[in-house]
């Protein structure tokens, strides 16, 4: 592969565009200039640790190195999706449902891809393991937040449609069946239209990063189409599991509907 | 047949009592005592300390939505969650039974295709008693079933609960109306006016009049 590397003077040239920002910011009284550079001070400090974290797992490519720094992922992202809930249901059931989800989810997804997709020698190599891995979890993260987000919104809004089938004896989901429906249609509209736009209106991100990297763009396109085939049946399954998981918290044993338990946040 | 023992409602003091088959009991009270929330716990849709037993078996004994089979509530308030009324029966219902009982409380047969929306108060209210009727639960909580209806409905609506009865039916009933309450109890029970204040169930003054 052929690509132009960067040096560090390179992206010293790049930083004296945020900097021009500031400078602007300030004589034009925006009072941007503190976040702008706290901003721009995160991002490279995380991109420039992650980087090193990661040529740090690449050359051990060690499985158990791997297996943890995947661990990290997956307890980061259950993190992210609850944190984006409107209303939660308080204590480890929820974060166990967020997290649970995402876990199977990129476990299966991640492992299918490395050995029966692309194959790569170990199986596990961290190169390809760990991106394929956070684009699973990224994009099944978005719709697990807004699956939990739509069943908890819809339940409020339906209480009365549900207690009423609860009422002549339905179970909870027989009860919550149109809300787990309609969370599903709901935590699976962006990756839909992801799929629908790609190519056309948006360029994806890896495809982007490899052709960048030199790789003949058909190969791209086809490294593009596999991540968007897993991304889009991860995503799906996650969506699923999250949406009766999320009935299942709003309910209880004795197939009562417990909104009470819903903190609004 | 129904039996309510030392039951927990809210800021209520236990509760006691026990309807017979065939009988009806009614609920009184100012609003916020505490009526639709006792209904609620009987049908095990809000937790509640204590005991309701149905011939004899505890609510907790069996799975709940077998429980609500048998011991049905309807809101005063009905939900739905389809188009049309038809879609909140079962495919396999009874077309003659689900005619005859909308006939009973003076509903046509065509309402059932047309928008939930479109219907009246009152429709939406006869046809939720319709459908909690139509399996044919052996106890019916009632909360004001005839609440938001007019003068000829509301005798439609009371003859169906007497028709009830007369089937060995439970009736526990919310009610406002004292004129429903004198025709269709046999024991009426108060709940205090603070939602803590006395409760008592006691035979009614006409409670034979059925």
């Amino acid at each position: 592969m052929n690509y132009v590397a960067l040096s560090w003077l390179d992206l010293a040239a790049a930083a004296v565009l945020i900097i021009i920002n500031g400078v602007l910011s300030f004589t034009l009284r925006l009072g941007l200039e503190r976040s702008i550079a706290i901003a721009a001070l995160r991002m490279l400090v995380q991109l420039g640790a992650i980087g090193f974290v990661l040529k740090f797992i690449f050359d051990q490519s060690s499985p158990l190195v791997t297996a943890a720094f995947a661990l990290v992922m997956v307890g980061v992202a259950g993190h992210e999706a609850l944190a984006r809930q409107e209303a939660r249901i308080g204590g480890w059931a929820a974060y166990g449902i967020g997290a649970g989800t995402l876990f199977c989810v990129g476990l299966v997804a991640t492992v299918y891809s490395m050995t029966v997709i692309i194959g790569p020698e170990p199986w596990y190599d961290p190169r390809y393991l760990l991106p394929i891995l956070g684009m699973i979890l990224g994009n099944s993260l978005t719709g697990v937040a807004l699956v939990l987000n739509a069943v908890t919104q819809a339940a409020r809004r339906e209480r009365a449609a549900i207690e009423a089938r609860l009422a002549l004896g339905e179970t909870r989901f027989e009860a919550t069946s149109g809300v787990i429906v309609h969370a599903v249609k709901t935590g699976m509209m962006p990756i839909l239209n992801a799929m629908a736009a790609a190519g056309v209106v948006t360029l994806p991100g890896m495809m982007t990063g490899q052709i960048l990297a030199g790789v003949d763009p058909v190969e791209a396109a086809k490294y593009q189409i596999m991540i968007m085939f897993v991304i889009s049946a991860a995503t799906a399954l996650g969506v699923m599991l999250a949406a009766i998981g999320g009935a299942w918290l709003i309910t209880d044993s004795r197939h009562r509907l417990r909104l009470e338990l819903l903190q609004l946040v | 047949m129904l039996r309510v023992e030392k039951l927990k409602v809210g800021g209520l003091p236990p509760l006691s009592f026990e309807v017979a088959k065939g009988e009806c009991m009614s609920i009184e009270g100012p609003s916020g005592s505490g009526k639709t929330r006792l209904l609620r716990a009987i049908a095990d849709l809000d937790d509640a300390p204590g005991y309701v037993f149905l011939e004899g078996v505890e609510r907790r004994e069996m799975p709940a939505p077998q429980w609500r089979r048998q011991v049905r509530y309807l809101a005063a308030e009905p939900g739905w969650w389809a188009a049309t009324p038809r879609e909140h029966f079962p495919a396999s219902v009874d077309r003659g039974k689900l005619g005859r009982l909308l006939d009973s409380v003076g509903l046509e047969d065509s309402l059932l295709d047309q928008p939930i929306g479109q219907l009246s108060t009152g429709e939406r209210l006869r046809l939720a008693l319709v459908r909690g009727l139509i399996d044919e639960p052996r106890v019916l909580l009632l909360d004001e079933p005839t609440g938001a209806l007019d003068q000829q409905s509301r005798a439609l609506v009371d003859e169906l609960i007497r028709f009830q009865l007369l089937a060995d039916r439970v009736v526990l009933l919310v009610s406002h109306d004292s004129v429903e309450i004198e025709r269709l109890a046999d024991q009426r029970l108060q709940l205090g006016d603070t939602g803590r204040g006395v409760s008592s169930a006691q035979p009614a003054v006409n409670g034979s009049a059925k």
